[in-house]
């Protein structure tokens, strides 16, 4: 290998890029305009679920119970039913997902036996929904119970403490508020990336073939590896302006947590650039038009890095075959990664699994793409 | 011709299919350093598919190719340093300027910067091109993108040169500039095959072959091949070329017609018996016809008298 040769693809293809403004406006615009469509289009919040109460006791813990989801920003009120026909009925046409009911009882057996039952009937078509709304609505009677706990150890003139006895609230961590942004967005980033650095490679060989200049160019001594190196380098270097650009809205427009180190997001993100790239590069060298290597390379990186990355659909929910093969998706490892670096603040030590896959899946791509191309009309 | 000692290129028996047609049907001959050798056919005839061979940008399904003593089938890229070849669909970047272009083709083939400079500057003086430098490729006329092309593929000194038909849709004045660079190159003893729709050019090269179908039909010097054209050549200069073509045709002894720029040419079996008769024919079909003498056949003629012959026989 000729670093000579490598300089100079690369400087050709620079001043290529350079002279035409119009595809370097998209390759820098377009992450841009996916990160704010998917940043405010994805939202997994489940927020506001409307709520029925029916109340049999109306007593004062009864409606200080009540009162608290009302409170909840997880549940809108909807109605007060007056019996179970209309509580049924309202679950029955959707106007509600959740209907807590407190039964006639409830305020008794709290103060005779200390415990109290609450019915709740949740709609379970969307089983996703539900389970949240069950959980949330758990985390409300949860802090109703805690505080009543304490209540009762100050009645009885007990130590007067700040602490609750016993805290079964459900704590969230790295990402307390149960904002689905959090990690929704370095998801988003993961997927802008493996789209637009695909998209960057996938024009570059076929667009040689389509202007004719590919017969010239495989009748001199230029070889395989010099060539793909030149051509990749100028797009690694747009490709991280990207990651730039989308891993800094993340921060600072959609506030996601950084609690990580520049230097293990950088890292990883070179590493899923360089596969990225390579798919395209591969992608071009295959399909010698640029229009189909444009749409398969989209393909190729758009639909396993929405379905398998785990980006929006936990993977540990997926049926086990499928969750197979996620371990050949390699936006699987960079978003595990991002998602870390954002929220955990991992470091390389403790994602030494998810980098090693992603650099084991950057050689593998390096090598297949540069074996990929013939210099041959044939 | 065939294997001598010394040849810059050796052909033997080379073939290559497209599915059922053979584009390139058992091809022989050989080039001496030095020598302008030319492949001559019309459209579809295999010329550009044997050019690809040549330049091991394609592989052939028969036969040997010979470049300098190596065998480019079974080392394709350890001739590529020593040819340079271009293509007949114009291979530069049009968005890179003339300088650009030079530079990228000097890197590829790793010649040290004082040489190509020296090398691209006076190719660029000798086809007057040193103020274009700075232009984009693509804002080039015909002519001058040819010659930029031959200027990038010698930077690097080639002892071969593959050029495909080069001067199609190229300027009088800039083929000329061109064919003076091939001779000084030929100096130098630089080795050349060249494809050309040009039949006047097709005189300028050393040696032809002619292409039919992917065959070779000849292969000689122009003039060699000139002894081989049957009968004579009758130059009939008139008005209404097509008329007298009509009546030519209709005659005893006529082998062929073509028109060309100065008139029609009559390929008759005997020149001296003939031209009375043909003179006669055309006064008495009322044809205007200044006057009728026997020329020198051009290689047009000859081409089309031998692809006539040969399609009879
Ligand atoms: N890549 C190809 N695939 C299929 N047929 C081809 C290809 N290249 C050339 N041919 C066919 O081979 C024949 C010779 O073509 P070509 O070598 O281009 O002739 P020329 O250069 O003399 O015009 C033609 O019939 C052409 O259609
Ligand atoms: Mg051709």
């Amino acid at each position: 290998m000729k670093l000579r040769r490598v300089k100079a693809i690369a400087v050709k293809e620079s001043l290529q890029i350079v002279r035409d403004p119009r595809s370097l406006m998209i390759a820098l615009l377009i992450p841009l305009m996916q990160m704010f469509m998917l940043g405010y289009g994805i939202n997994l919040d489940i927020k506001h679920i409307p709520l029925c109460t029916y109340d049999r006791e109306m007593s004062q813990q009864s409606l200080g119970l009540l009162k608290r989801f009302e409170a909840s920003r997880y549940f809108t009120l909807r109605k007060t039913a007056q019996d179970y026909a209309e509580l049924t009925r309202d679950i029955d046409d959707s106007s509600c997902t959740i209907a807590i009911v407190i039964p006639a009882g409830f305020s008794q057996g709290l103060n005779d036996a200390g415990t109290g039952t609450v019915q709740a009937l949740i709609d379970g078509t969307d089983s996703n929904t539900a389970n949240i709304a069950a959980n949330y609505a758990r985390a409300v009677i949860s802090g109703f119970s805690g505080d009543l706990q304490l209540q009762a150890i100050q009645r009885r003139g007990g130590t007067v403490q700040t602490l609750t006895p016993v805290d079964v609230q459900a704590r969230v961590w790295f990402n307390e508020n149960l904002e689905s942004r959090n990690y929704i967005i370095p998801g988003i980033v993961a997927l802008v990336m493996a789209i637009v650095g695909a998209q960057l490679t996938s024009l570059t060989i076929a667009r040689e073939w389509e202007r004719g200049t590919m017969e010239l160019l495989v009748s001199t001594p230029v070889k395989p590896l010099e060539l793909m190196l030149g051509k990749l380098l100028p797009y690694f270097a747009i490709g991280m302006l990207d990651a730039a650009i989308c891993l800094a809205l993340a921060v600072f427009w959609f506030d996601v947590p950084f609690r990580g180190t520049l230097a293990t997001l950088l890292f990883t993100t070179s590493l899923f650039l360089i596969v990225v790239l390579c798919i395209g590069y591969y992608v071009s060298v295959s399909i010698r038009s640029q229009v189909g290597a444009s749409q398969v390379a989209l393909l190729l990186t758009m639909l396993p890095t929405i379905l398998l990355s785990g980006f929006a659909f936990p993977i540990d929910q997926m049926p086990v075959f499928v969750q197979g093969i996620t371990y050949l998706v390699s936006g699987r490892y960079y978003v595990t990664i991002l998602k870390s670096v954002f929220l955990k603040g991992a470091g390389a030590v403790e994602l030494a699994v998810p980098i090693l896959c992603l650099a084991l899946y950057a050689v593998a791509l390096v090598v297949l793409a540069a074996r990929s191309f013939r210099k041959t009309l044939d | 011709m065939n294997g001598s000692a010394g040849a810059a290129v050796e052909v033997d028996g080379l073939t290559k299919r497209f599915g059922t047609i053979t584009a390139v049907d058992d091809l022989s001959f050989s080039v001496q350093p030095g020598e302008i050798f030319g492949l001559v056919g019309p459209d579809g005839a295999g010329k550009t598919t044997a050019m690809r061979m040549f330049a091991s940008v394609m592989r052939p399904d028969a036969g040997s190719i010979v470049i300098d003593g190596i065998d480019v089938l079974a080392h394709p890229e350890k001739t590529k340093r020593h040819v340079s070849y271009m293509p007949q669909r114009f291979g530069l970047y049009e968005d890179l300027t003339v300088e650009e272009n030079i530079r990228f083709y000097a890197d590829l083939f790793e010649v040290p910067r004082k040489l190509w400079e020296a090398r691209a500057q006076s190719m660029l003086v000798a086809s007057d091109m040193t103020q274009f430098r700075q232009r984009l490729a693509g804002q080039l006329s015909g002519g001058m993108k040819q010659k930029l092309g031959l200027t990038c593929s010698l930077v690097h000194t080639p002892r071969v040169l593959l050029l495909d038909e080069p001067t199609t849709g190229v300027d009088p004045l800039s083929r000329r500039e061109f064919w003076q660079i091939l001779y000084s190159l030929r100096a130098e003893g630089v080795a050349m095959l060249i494809s050309t729709a040009y039949l006047d050019e097709a005189e300028r090269c050393d040696r032809l072959a002619l292409l039919n179908r992917g065959t070779m039909m000849y292969c000689d010097t122009p003039a060699g091949l000139k002894s081989r054209m049957p009968g004579a050549m009758l130059e009939v200069a008139s008005p209404e070329p097509r008329k007298v073509r009509e009546v030519a045709l209709a005659l005893e002894g006529v082998q062929g017609v073509l028109l060309v720029g100065s008139g029609v040419h009559v390929n008759v079996d005997d020149g001296g018996r003939r031209s009375p008769q043909l003179a006669q024919a055309l006064a008495g079909a009322g044809v205007q016809a200044t006057h009728i003498e026997e020329v020198a056949p051009t290689i047009e003629d000859l081409f089309v008298a031998l692809l006539e012959q040969n399609s009879e026989a």
